[in-house]
């Protein structure tokens, strides 16, 4: 028997398309192996067996009758819990929003649906997106299909262990601070962070609305841009989406080398870096090195403060986006309350998990009357030097490459009570995030505990195609082993 | 005896610009009086996820607005949040501008009841979106909950704010007024006041008279009327001169006008910490100098100069002028029916006419020129177009075949008239003996009486004429 579930993405899209093999047999052979593998991953937090397995039939349907099948032609595909799937649960892994149904489609959500795309399930993340290792959920801890001890990243890491674990080929992810990219790193997997702009967040439920990007994750390059090609693009109903947004990709290896330059700053070999994962990253740029490329030392003088300037703009705009779950209109309401200001703060408090709660504190903080100069100003400031160092160094070489992470994959419970030691597992991801360029992480090796590494990848703004096409010429040097 | 204060003020106006549909999402933008809830969406019900995008036609008038009002429009402006809690504010924040608003300055002239005029500076005009209403009841029954409509959140508004150079509540009421008319004019606003399509606050302190300083002042909200600002203003100067003449101290706060009296609402250490920061869902607002010449080209001709154009050029009094300009639809009219070739040179009787029918409204443009034209021929009186006016407003017919049908036509012919007027003198000796003895207004008896021999018939101006020239060869 075929075994369905080790098919990639462009594939089952080809086979489906060209009628070698049924969506329905598509959609089946994955439902089973979420059955088989997601109570020891527990990557889901609904699974859509039954509209999964109507859609497949309709794609079907739709091929026997003839008609031409979209880019994503009975691909299974897991999308975070923070994106709307009309009339399916949406709960950004929050008690606040337990039992909310979403009263519309994302316009990427709508986009994958006119490509014949077949939702499968909804995946588990750090609540509301704000999280590193996925301990923030309220529902329940992912795991790492790698190693059930580890963490699978975060936030986006139910997205992550779902197809890595090949419950899924592909799955969406949002990143606001490196929630594709260091799940990706950890679970082994292809995680674009597209250019901030490139793909519409209209039905993402904004964490950091300055941040946020939604994105694929896959077990190939050529997956990844599949599933960008399918979503990218100019929305009317997004106003920061790009109008000059592209929407075909390739992720075709590049054929050659010679001319193009990568820059390696050194602010992201410092101290703190894991050796295995300093190799690792070293030797896959020696890899493109041995292929013709430049490589040189490079430096974003600004970087030290990334992660700073971070914990204050993104707090501020989610403090700020997430007090419309305030228990009036949907989402959960406390009860037994004896006026309005006991409903918002109990509703509130009992539907927020501490992480949460922690972040709208420090961003109402920083906004506040007496202290905006001081720290949401200065944020802003420092946002601009942040740019400006990518601006300048990608006068000089055309691609960053960095570790995506510090580390490998973490155990539970390791950093879950240090707050900042868990910030700083973003430290490599965040500036990207700041400055909005096209980033993405490619597994380059396993370290000892055969856990996977990660290789960030940098490209300016809209060169997300550029992007692809040198992850795609790594993934062919590297040859990263997939979990069976 | 209270110490002789002077009041300042400064007002911030709301208008609801005249869009198709709210300010950041295509629901219509006509929610009074429909059903609740009946025009809403994910963006202004505040789903997750939604996102605004802005309503390029509000940015339009709002920048018209400015325009009219002489404000200097900023080349880019951001949008803001506004972060408070409330059941009619579904984000939890209001989308509106801060530190970087459409327009900085601006003016409001003033024609005041005694003749003087004055202009009072704006600080600033801004765009923003309302908020939903909130419902306490339902019919006359009340609820033990509120209900929520968003019909109304997401509306577009400008906000307009003056200087607090408004010193009596006179002023107030004629800002207000002067304000309401412009915004009609350039077709910003419908301004209906009592649909909430204009609302107002009112900042207010007291000073000793000649004093420079600014006192203490409170805001007052709630007010839905422009007679309601007046009442406010007169009730808050006498509660905070009562205040000061004792000896007391003015609280900075908040208050609301019930009708009666204003009523504290919240101290200034109560006031809301707004968190205003830019809203990254947005992108600025960037005004080319070309646009904004298109805008300002296309803006219909304002009161001030539609006053000053229909003395010069239609010779009407000021006073004339001054009535029709108050209502546009009414000076519309005026202009419409003028530029029809029946009502040439008819402009002073076409405003005599529409003055002086009462609770008027109009016919057919093509019908009022011809109802004036007959007038100008002298084929009818204005006083027989006045009453004919009703008639040929409901029966829809053309006003000279009525006059025709009605038998109504003036008597211009000189031999009739003399005729009448010899009758009229034999008919009144007493009369003709007053008028020679220099007792003028006793004439008015032998008018009546020629008006009464040919039942209204005769063309007035001359049967004066052959009236005098009747005494003086008797």
């Amino acid at each position: 028997m075929k075994n369905l579930t080790s098919f990639s993405a462009s594939q089952i899209a080809q086979e489906v398309s060209s009628g070698n093999i049924k969506a329905e047999e598509v959609a089946l052979a994955h439902l089973e192996r979420i059955k088989a593998e997601d109570p020891k991953v527990k990557a889901f937090i609904t699974v859509l067996e039954e509209s999964a397995l109507i859609s497949a039939r309709e794609v079907d349907l739709k091929r026997s009758q003839g008609k031409k099948l979209g880019k994503l032609a009975g691909v299974p595909i897991a999308v975070k819990d923070n994106i709307l799937v009309e009339g399916v649960e949406t709960t950004c892994a929050s008690k606040i929003l337990k039992g909310f149904k979403a009263p519309y489609d994302a316009t990427i959500v709508e986009k994958l649906k006119k490509e014949d795309a077949v939702i499968i399930g909804k995946t588990n993340l750090d609540e509301f997106a704000m999280g590193s290792s996925n301990e923030n959920s309220a529902f329940f801890k992912t795991k790492n299909p790698w190693n059930l001890d580890a963490v699978p990243g975060g936030s986006s890491g139910g997205s992550a262990a779902a197809v890595a674990a090949k419950m899924a080929p592909l799955s969406l992810g949002s990143d606001t601070g490196g929630s594709i990219r260091q799940p990706a790193s950890f679970c082994g997997l292809v995680g674009l962070k597209p250019t901030y702009g490139l793909v519409s967040r209209y039905g993402l439920i904004a964490f950091a609305s300055s941040l946020d990007q939604i994105g694929p994750m896959s077990r190939n390059v050529e997956d990844a841009a599949l599933l960008l090609s399918s979503i990218a693009g100019h929305d009317l109903r997004d106003s920061t989406s790009s109008p000059e947004a592209q929407t075909h990709f390739s992720g075709t290896p590049l054929e050659k080398l010679r001319g193009l330059r990568i820059g390696m700053p050194r602010e992201y070999f410092a101290e703190g870096l894991d050796a295995e994962v300093q190799k690792s990253v070293w030797n896959a740029v020696n890899c493109l090195k041995t292929m013709g490329a430049e490589v040189k030392e490079v430096s974003l003088p600004h970087t030290s403060y990334a992660v700073a300037t971070y914990y204050i703009i993104a707090p501020s705009e989610a403090a700020s986006n997430l007090a419309r779950f305030d228990g009036v209109r949907y989402g959960y309401r406390a009860q037994d309350v004896k006026n309005l200001s006991e409903l918002y703060e109990k509703s509130r408090g009992e539907g927020f998990g501490p992480e949460v709660k922690r972040r709208i504190m420090l961003g109402t903080y920083a906004l506040s009357s007496g202290y905006y100069d001081a720290y949401y100003n200065r944020a802003q400031k420092a946002r601009t030097l942040i740019s400006r160092d990518f601006e300048n160094v990608f006068k000089e070489v055309d691609f960053l490459a960095t570790p995506t992470a510090p580390s490998a994959a973490f155990k539970f419970g390791e950093k879950s009570a240090d707050p900042v030691a868990m910030y700083l597992s973003d430290i490599f991801t965040i500036p990207s995030n700041l400055a909005g360029n096209a980033s993405l992480s490619i597994p380059c090796g396993l370290n000892k505990d055969h856990l996977p590494i990660g290789l960030q990848l940098i490209a300016p703004a809209f060169e997300d195609e550029k992007l692809l096409a040198l992850a795609a010429t790594i993934e062919k040097a590297v040859n990263f082993p997939q979990l069976n | 005896m209270t110490e002789p204060f002077e009041m300042v003020v400064g007002l911030e106006v709301h208008a609801q610009l005249g869009t198709e549909t709210k300010l950041f999402c295509s629901c219509a933008n006509d929610g009074f009086g429909a059903v609740p809830n009946s025009r809403v969406c994910p963006v202004c019900t505040g789903q997750p996820g939604a996102l605004p995008v802005l309503n390029k036609k509000a940015v339009e008038l709002a920048t018209q607005a400015a325009l009219a009002l002489n404000g200097k429009l900023a080349h880019k402006s951001i949008f803001a949040r506004k972060n408070y809690f409330y059941p009619d504010l579904p984000k939890a924040y209001q989308i509106s501008q801060y530190d970087e608003p459409l327009c900085l300055g601006g003016e409001v002239p003033l024609r005041l009841k005694d003749g003087k005029t004055k202009t009072v500076p704006l600080a600033r005009i801004h765009m923003e979106e309302d908020a939903g209403k909130l419902l306490h009841a339902v019919g006359s029954q009340t609820l033990n909950h509120s209900l929520v409509d968003f019909n109304r959140g997401g509306v577009p508004l400008i906000e307009i704010v003056s200087n607090p150079e408004i010193f009596s509540s006179d002023e107030a009421y004629a800002y207000l007024t002067s304000l309401k008319e412009i915004l009609q004019y350039a077709r910003v606003s419908s301004c209906d006041m009592e649909k909430g399509e204009m609302r107002c606050d009112a900042n207010i302190s007291l000073r000793p008279k000649g004093q420079a300083k600014f006192g203490t002042r409170a805001e007052i909200k709630n007010l839905n009327s422009f007679k309601n600002v007046k009442e406010a203003l007169e009730y808050e100067f006498l509660r905070q001169s009562d205040i000061l003449s004792s000896g007391g101290r003015i609280v900075q706060e908040t208050r609301l006008w019930n009708g009666k009296e204003t009523v504290s609402m919240r101290s200034k250490e109560e006031a809301h910490d707004y968190r205003y920061f830019p809203d990254p869902d947005l992108l600025p607002i960037e005004l080319s100098p070309e646009w904004i010449e298109k805008l300002k080209s296309e803006i219909p001709e304002l009161p001030q100069a539609r006053r000053e154009r229909f003395v010069s050029a239609y010779h009407l009094s000021p006073y004339e002028a001054e009535v029709l300009v108050a209502d546009q639809a009414v000076s519309d009219y005026f202009i419409e029916v003028l530029k029809l070739p029946e009502a040439k040179n008819s402009a002073e009787i076409l405003a005599k006419l529409i003055m002086n029918i009462p609770d008027f409204s109009p016919i057919p443009a093509e019908q009022m020129a011809a109802l004036t034209h007959l007038c100008l021929q002298k084929t009818i009186t204005l006083n027989q177009a006045k009453e004919l006016y009703p008639e040929i407003r409901e029966s829809k017919k053309d006003p000279k075949a009525l006059v025709e049908e009605k038998g109504l036509a003036q008597v211009l012919d000189e031999k009739i008239l003399r005729d009448w007027v010899q009758k009229a003198l034999a008919a009144n000796p007493k009369a003709v003996l007053d008028v020679r003895g220099g007792k003028k207004e006793a004439a008015g008896a032998l008018m009546g009486a020629v008006m009464k021999l040919s039942k209204g018939k005769a063309n007035p101006a001359l049967v004066n004429k052959l009236i005098s020239e009747g005494i003086d060869k008797a």
